[in-house]
């Protein structure tokens, strides 16, 4: 019998890296979820979760976009996010940001609640077992520190991983060790920022896998920018790519091509 | 000592290219990761101890002076003095004078880091005394004259080489010959020293795990059975200790001895549990005569009812800066004072002020690691977020960050020109990236690209490149 439920109504929070820098991850984010009966709505308004001025301490502009974000996704069964550390600020921090703030608190939680990052949205609220992609690679696989420790995203990616014919995954040492990002402090602490992803290129490298992949633009640009600087020929997508079957894109750091050289 | 926390950059450089530093710390840490892996799993229990513990430190913090005045009320009863110390500066006087008093020289010390934090074998021996650590990592350090580099293995930015050489230039009435190959070779010569220094002791100062309000005794935890020698023998023993490690009940120390030895080194006790209660009673086989118990404040109680309460409910295992990435990349000397790591990223501000600390909170990347690990479950990351808000409210922060990011939240809060904006930046920056699909130089963005390339963006935003497909759609079902 077919499933007469409405399709749930999701709001694509794209996350500012996303909009810039890989649009093409928002788009497997959209394919991900309408594959799985969703109808994917992206509300104009929406700009950045706020995190980076919440950490750096900005805590009046944190709560300004907090709020704007609040507003833009209101209305939606869920709200997902291709980034564990974006959906972190948003289910962990909006509501302690907001607690004091009687009109907002409530409105808060409630965003809070069904927020998602995309990974874990697909498999632990969908039920998705097989995204029904092929990826021809070995790849390896870093876990994001706030989808990891804020989410206890997991063991989802690796399910569905598993199930991309094609694909063979060979896990990272020291997956769940920091790989130096951290927002600002990669241009703060350019020196500690360094010595961080060189040791999590070496451990990539360890793992004789061609292609690299996270469920974080922050980390993946900070990732693929050193593997480039070193000349490695691994390739890092957005999970989201490999899970969607949108690999047409180059990778992370590739050239277009048909540009000039 | 002397607070370097202000030059947390340059120091960090130095020990990033300290190439015999970054070899100890490739290997040495994952060993406290690994053991403190296996001992949690080991047991079933272990993450509801940690709620336990969490618990049990929030309520004595909310009845401290309760505790606090019930543990010196036991002290006094069994004939000890309990002296209270608003500041290190105190504590250093009260310290010499217990050994003005007995007329002491020699001066054997367990490991304890409030020791440190009022530096009293400095203070005691510009007064004329001899301190002497006795704990062998304090001891390697303290004849090298350094500050400790992690608060449960002092010496731990050392290799076994650099311990031979220390021991060589201080250990000159030994044969020059002698062979110092082993760690079991070191340890004996240390043990053969200190076991002479220790008989000469007139006082023995040792810190205090944990406080027992109770019983009026303090706990300490070692492995080499140095404290043990350091407390009994002399015919004085100080136990310098902060009010924060008072609890209820030996059942509660219990708990936090649980939690303790396994997230500190992996073992499920230290070799040595001592309590220590009272001086020696008639009868009793040994102890001191004296016992003293010097309570520091030190700006602790200052702490209590603010954000950051719940850094106080810290036992000091370690557990934070052996699963942290940056005290990986650079050690514990960088932190510039007693404290390194996470626990240091937040205790040095408010021991040393904001202005002297602000880097430390500051260079994390809020990885969570260290509030993932910690047994009393303190939220480490929100509370370096917070020292970040003092420094946001007190304009401390440099001026180029504070800019870029008022300009960049100017443009967050307003939706249309934003996309706008990122629109015409995405175009010209793909363009230009396009052929090599990165750069390896940006302006503005040297600290990224000092030591990787900036990967290229596509060259639109999701959101126009989205806008674009619903008109489309629209379009097309007209």
């Amino acid at each position: 019998m077919a499933d007469t439920r409405p399709a749930p109504k999701v709001g694509l929070f794209v996350t500012c890296l996303v909009d810039v820098y890989r649009p093409t991850v928002g788009f497997a984010a959209v394919k991900l979820l309408e594959d799985a009966g969703c109808t994917v709505e992206v509300p104009a308004s929406q700009t950045c979760c706020g995190q980076p001025a919440f950490n750096a301490g900005d805590r009046a502009t944190a709560r300004d976009l907090a709020r704007s974000t609040i507003a833009a996704f209101e209305g939606f069964d869920h709200v997902v996010v291709p980034s564990g550390s974006c959906a972190g600020q948003i289910r962990k921090h909006y509501p302690e940001l907001l607690a004091d703030d009687p009109a907002w608190a409530a409105r808060a939680r409630h965003l809070s609640a069904r927020t998602h990052e995309l990974v874990s949205f697909l498999t632990d609220v969908l039920g998705v077992t097989d995204t029904g992609a092929r990826y021809d690679g070995t790849i390896t696989y870093h876990d994001s520190c706030s989808g990891l420790r804020e989410l206890g995203v997991k063991e989802q990616p690796r399910r569905l991983l598993a199930k991309v014919e094609g694909l063979t995954l060979n896990e990272l040492p020291g997956a769940e060790v920091c790989c130096g990002f951290g927002g600002t402090f990669c241009v703060k602490y350019p020196d500690i920022s360094n010595r961080m992803v060189e040791a999590k290129t070496a451990d990539i490298a360890g793992t004789k896998a061609d292609t690299l992949l996270a469920g974080d633009m922050g980390c993946l640009l900070n990732m693929a920018g050193k593997l480039k600087r070193e000349g490695s020929a691994v390739r890092v997508r957005h999970v989201a790519e490999v899970l969607a079957g949108v690999t047409d894109t180059p990778p992370i750091g590739e050239p277009i091509k048909g540009g000039r050289a | 000592m002397q607070p370097t926390t202000h030059a947390f950059p340059e120091n960090a450089r130095k020990a990033l290219s300290d190439e015999r530093l970054q070899k100890v710390l490739a290997i040495a840490p994952a060993g406290f990761v690994n053991r403190r892996k296996q001992a949690a799993d080991r047991l079933p229990e272990f993450e509801d101890l940690r709620d336990q513990g969490r618990d049990l430190k929030n309520h004595v913090l909310a009845n401290l002076d309760t505790y606090l005045e019930a543990f010196e009320g036991k002290v006094t009863e069994q004939g000890g003095h309990v002296h209270w110390c608003r500041t290190d500066q105190e504590a250093r006087d009260a310290i010499l004078g217990i050994c003005r008093k007995v007329g002491a020289k020699t001066v054997t010390k367990g490991k304890s880091m409030i020791s440190e934090e009022i530096g009293i074998n400095d203070y005691l021996e510009a007064n004329g005394l001899t301190p002497i650590e006795t704990d062998l990592g304090e001891y390697i350090i303290q004849l090298r004259r350094e500050p400790p580099s992690h608060i449960i293995a002092p010496a731990f930015h050392l290799s076994k080489a650099d311990v031979e050489g220390t021991f060589r230039q201080a250990h000159t009435d030994l044969p020059a010959d002698r062979v110092l190959d082993e760690p079991k070779v070191l340890i004996a010569e240390a043990r053969q020293v200190l076991r002479r220094k220790f008989q000469q002791a007139d006082v023995g100062i040792t810190g205090a795990n944990i406080m027992v309000a109770e019983t009026g005794s303090t706990v300490i935890v070692t492995n080499e059975g140095n404290g043990d020698l350091t407390q009994i023998l002399p015919r004085v023993h100080v136990v310098i200790a902060t009010i924060d490690k008072v609890v209820p009940t030996l059942e509660d120390a219990a708990l936090v001895l649980r939690l303790l030895a396994r997230s500190a080194t992996g073992q499920e006790a230290s070799a040595y549990t001592t309590f220590s209660t009272g001086p020696r009673r008639p009868g009793d086989l040994d102890g001191p005569e004296e016992f003293h118990v010097v309570l520091l404040d030190n700006g602790r109680s200052a702490l209590l009812g603010t954000e950051f309460q719940d850094v106080l409910r810290c036992i000091r295992c370690g557990a934070c800066m052996n699963h942290c990435p940056v005290y990986g990349s650079v050690g514990g000397h960088a932190y510039g004072w007693v404290y390194p790591g996470p626990i240091g990223s937040v205790m040095q501000p408010a021991l040393l002020g904001v202005k002297e600390a602000g880097h430390l909170p500051n260079a994390s990347t809020f990885c969570g690691r260290c509030e993932a690990v910690c047994p009393m479950r303190i939220p480490l990351p929100k509370m370096m977020r917070h020292w970040r808000e003092k420094e946001f409210e007190q304009n401390l922060q440099p001026a180029a960050m504070r800019r870029g990011l008022a300009l960049w939240g100017w443009f967050a809060r307003r939706p249309a020109l934003y996309h706008a904006a990122t629109r015409m930046a995405v175009r010209a920056l793909g363009m230009l990236g396009r052929g090599t699909g990165r750069f390896a130089r940006l302006p503005l963005a040297q600290g990224w690209t000092r030591h990787r390339d900036m990967p290229a963006p596509e060259g639109r935003t999701f959101q126009q490149m989205w806008a674009e497909k619903k008109a489309a759609e629209k379009k097309g079902t007209r």
